[in-house]
């Protein structure tokens, strides 16, 4: 049995975590997207719509396997999960239903209109899908994280005698005490996410001379997302991370790498948390630190693993270094936020090779820190899948092992071929020299195809 | 309130399945079609029909199973878990047809673009042979013992449910002829005509066979069909699909392009309520009732106001995307 949990599991986290990557990238992306329709319907400059277009076709590659993935999980429960599904379902159904119903129809409901419908309703409504769709992502976020972040702190519920979960009150189970902390969190990261990427791919065409007003207003404006935001996201981080201390102890311990409780609590930079043995093993320790991050105080103590019932330990290793790799991808980012306005007050933004080098090399940092972020949590909220009361083993199928095994190894083959395609052919659209093939007289003209909306490629009679 | 709250979810989750078999499955019939229409210029007007919508049908799927979780969370458990290598199988097959969309205009060579034709024919025809084989599945019943499936993982699969696999790809292919027929012109429509005239053909035989093998599958439905007075409600059910038919051969031989695709649905609606003829008031039979499986009323009343506000709206919407997009469509016109 214990295998096909474990199966049960890697196959959650393998579909949930190809998925997470895509909501992502479309949370960010289609916020972009419209900011800079609006920027072009207010300023008229034909640049932004340059680049909108230029977006918009990477956009629908991403939206498409966003789509289809998303669908995977919304079953998945059920087949995977279905002790759970039947336990958690009167809580965490409700949430991700109103995320269908608020969120995923309207975003589907608008895409039409907003990859080709452009001829036919006109800019100003189509800036209306635009908007709509951006919208769509966000209230998505807000159910799916609110419906995890129950996970991660329940709240508001009552039990039945059988065991089962009953709502109480709807407003503390929508809002639970993490669940600001996460959806701020989240949508910042992939807001960053999508900055890196639209910085990686400026900063690949700048040296190559290629349109440079295109390219050269993609970086200046991933660079001041990079600049403004990733100091917020810090300090956002910071905030989850108290909120982690008052409601997940055992989670923070297991980020820290603490075992003992002591005052003073050090700040273990590198090491390698050992359970059996319940010590970190090769720890760079520096003193008070930790205290004073976390407690706020010189002399204050994080309370140590050892002072949680063994069962209730959380994996720590995975935990440990899945939590550092966030971090430190974060100051990555804060230092090239700083770099960039080095560079942009000497007016050498679009000179600087290695800056553009750094630029490109950071393309997927906010992807893998998004992963390692999802690590940390949901490990983190390891042995149970309802914190402290649902456990892990407690929630799964009555599903053979064969058929585990059958249906995880058939996610893999699938996923990577259709997600590796598609990675490939969002790289190979990336790879368009942004710019080319549009006209200065843009294409809201009288005789302009919808398809020209769409941007550059062998299309004939175009108008403009 | 404990006895209506869940008579009014299952009504919303059979509305929610019902939008989805009926839009999505002229979506699905394309892509089943693509088996008998080679010609890439074909292929690209007939995806470019369901382009700017296919995504807003597949939604009613996600409501579906997203609401069967929320308010009949036993159901959703059970019927997941018992019927785990169908529901797999169309979800897999969902993801290949799903981004075939955008793939096969982004492919660089011929040799990719006819893999990414392969995934959406091969995904569309899948995932509708999954979805007939959970739906006759699950009218077989299952075995349920402590709120948990107790079968094998392969006991779903006979005669029975290969017939109604076959029954919703022919269906759905039927579906997506006569979507053809309004959305497109000259030797396109031409052959979504014959094809129609054969499909219709098939369809109808199959309705005859499942309806007729349907109540002999037990007792219980036997009598919901059969039993006087109940056979005054359901007698009409029967005589309905011949009426539809004879519009359906009408429409077709004087080259109406909306109302073959209105037969078709309808057929599929009567069959739909036909289901719900035998398998009512139980959700997972033959065991579990809508009751049985209800979430607490809190859950489902929770969920009703939301559903009750939105899902006009949802449908204000779609009408206004396929209102814009409405019209013959072009080889070029989207996609390109």
């Amino acid at each position: 049995m214990t295998e096909t949990i474990i199966l049960a599991r890697a196959q959650f986290a393998f579909t949930v975590g190809f998925h997470i990557l895509l909501p992502t990238f479309s949370i960010g992306l289609a916020s972009y997207l419209a900011v800079l329709e609006g920027l072009w319907l207010t300023t008229g400059r034909q640049v932004y719509f340059d680049v909108y277009k230029y977006w918009l076709r990477i956009f629908a590659v991403g939206f498409a396997m966003g789509v289809v993935s998303g669908v995977v999980l919304s079953y998945q429960f059920g087949t995977n999960w279905a002790r759970f599904s039947d336990t958690a379902g009167p809580i965490v159904g409700p949430l991700m239903a109103y995320e269908v119903l608020t969120a995923f129809f309207l975003e589907a409901g608008f895409l039409g209109v907003m990859l080709f419908g452009l001829k036919r309703v006109g800019p100003r409504l189509h800036f209306v899908a635009t908007c709509v769709v951006a919208v769509g992502t966000l209230i998505s976020a807000f159910w799916i994280l609110s419906a995890n972040s129950w996970l991660q702190t329940p709240a508001g519920y009552a039990m039945t005698p059988n065991g089962r979960f009953v709502p109480a009150d709807w407003w503390r189970i929508v809002f639970t005490p993490s669940f600001p902390y996460r959806l701020v969190h989240m949508v910042l990261a992939s807001y960053l996410s999508v900055a890196f990427v639209v910085g990686a791919v400026a900063a690949w065409h700048l040296p190559r001379g290629r349109q440079c007003e295109i390219a050269r207003l993609m970086f200046s404006m991933a660079m001041w997302m990079a600049l403004i935001v990733a100091p917020i996201q810090l300090i956002a981080g910071d905030m989850h991370g108290l909120n982690t201390r008052d409601y997940q102890p055992a989670k923070l311990a297991a980020m820290e790498g603490d075992f003992d409780t002591e005052p003073g609590t050090p700040l273990i930079l590198f090491g390698m948390p050992d359970l059996d043995a319940a010590r970190t093993d090769w720890a760079v320790p520096i003193p008070h630190l930790g205290a004073l991050i976390i407690t706020h105080s010189w002399n204050g103590a994080v309370r140590g693993l050892k002072s949680f019932p063994r069962q209730d330990w959380p994996p720590a290793p995975y935990i440990f270094w899945s939590f550092r790799v966030m971090v430190g991808i974060g100051l990555l980012m804060i230092t090239l936020g700083g770099w960039s306005l080095i560079q942009r007050v000497r007016s050498r933004l679009y000179e600087d090779s290695w800056l553009l080098r750094a630029a490109v090399a950071m393309g997927p940092a906010g992807f893998i820190a998004v992963l390692a972020g999802w690590t940390t949590t949901e490990v983190g909220r390891q042995p149970f899948t309802v914190f402290g009361v649902l456990r892990t083993a407690d929630s799964t199928s009555p599903i053979a092992l064969p058929a585990v095994a059958t249906s995880f190894a058939a996610f893999v083959v699938v996923y990577s071929i259709v997600f590796g395609t598609g990675f490939v052919y969002i790289l190979h659209l990336m790879r368009r020299p942004p710019g080319v093939g549009t006209t200065e007289t843009g294409v809201l003209q009288a005789g302009a195809m919808p398809a020209d909306a769409l941007g550059p490629g062998p299309h004939p009679a175009l108008g403009g | 309130m404990a006895y209506w709250l869940p008579v009014v979810w299952a009504a919303v989750i059979a509305f929610a399945v019902l939008a989805y078999v009926l839009l999505d499955g002229f979506d699905l019939g394309i892509g089943i079609l693509f088996a008998v229409q080679p010609r890439e210029e074909d292929r690209d007007v007939m995806v470019n029909s369901v382009a700017p919508v296919w995504d807003g049908n597949e939604t009613w799927l996600v409501l579906g199973g997203g609401g069967l979780f929320a308010t009949f969370p036993l159901a959703y458990a059970v019927i997941m878990s018992a019927m785990y290598p169908t529901i797999i199988g169309m979800l897999l097959a969902l993801v290949f047809r799903g981004v075939a969309f955008e793939f096969r205009f982004r492919a660089q060579t011929t040799r990719g673009r006819r893999a990414w034709d392969l995934g959406f024919q091969v995904g569309s025809t899948v995932a509708a042979f999954c979805q007939g084989m959970t739906l006759g599945a699950l009218l077989q019943g299952v075995r349920v013992v402590d709120r948990m499936y107790t079968g094998g993982w392969l006991d779903w699969l006979d005669a029975f449910t290969v017939l109604c696999g076959i029954a919703l790809v022919l269906g759905y292919a039927l579906q997506g002829a006569c979507w053809l027929i309004l959305r497109t012109e000259g030797e396109l429509q031409r052959s979504a005509r014959s094809y129609a005239r054969a499909l219709g053909l098939a369809v109808l035989g199959l309705i005859v066979v499942i309806s007729l093998w349907t109540p002999m599958l037990n007792d219980i439905y036997w009598k919901h069909w059969f039993i006087f007075p109940q056979i005054l409600l359901t007698a009409p059910v029967p005589i309905l699909v011949i009426l539809v038919a004879w519009a359906f051969w009408r429409a077709l031989q004087r080259h109406d392009d909306l109302v073959p695709l209105l037969c078709a649905q309808a057929w599929f609606l009567l069959c739909y309520a036909g289901l719900g003829i035998s398998i009512w008031p139980m959700i997972v039979p033959p065991s579990i009732s809508i009751w049985d499986a209800a979430a607490p009323p809190s859950s489902q009343l929770f969920l009703l106001v939301g559903a009750v506000i939105l899902l006009p709206m949802i449908l204000g919407y779609t009408s206004f995307s396929y209102w814009t997009f409405r019209g013959k469509v072009r080889a070029r016109e989207y996609y390109q």
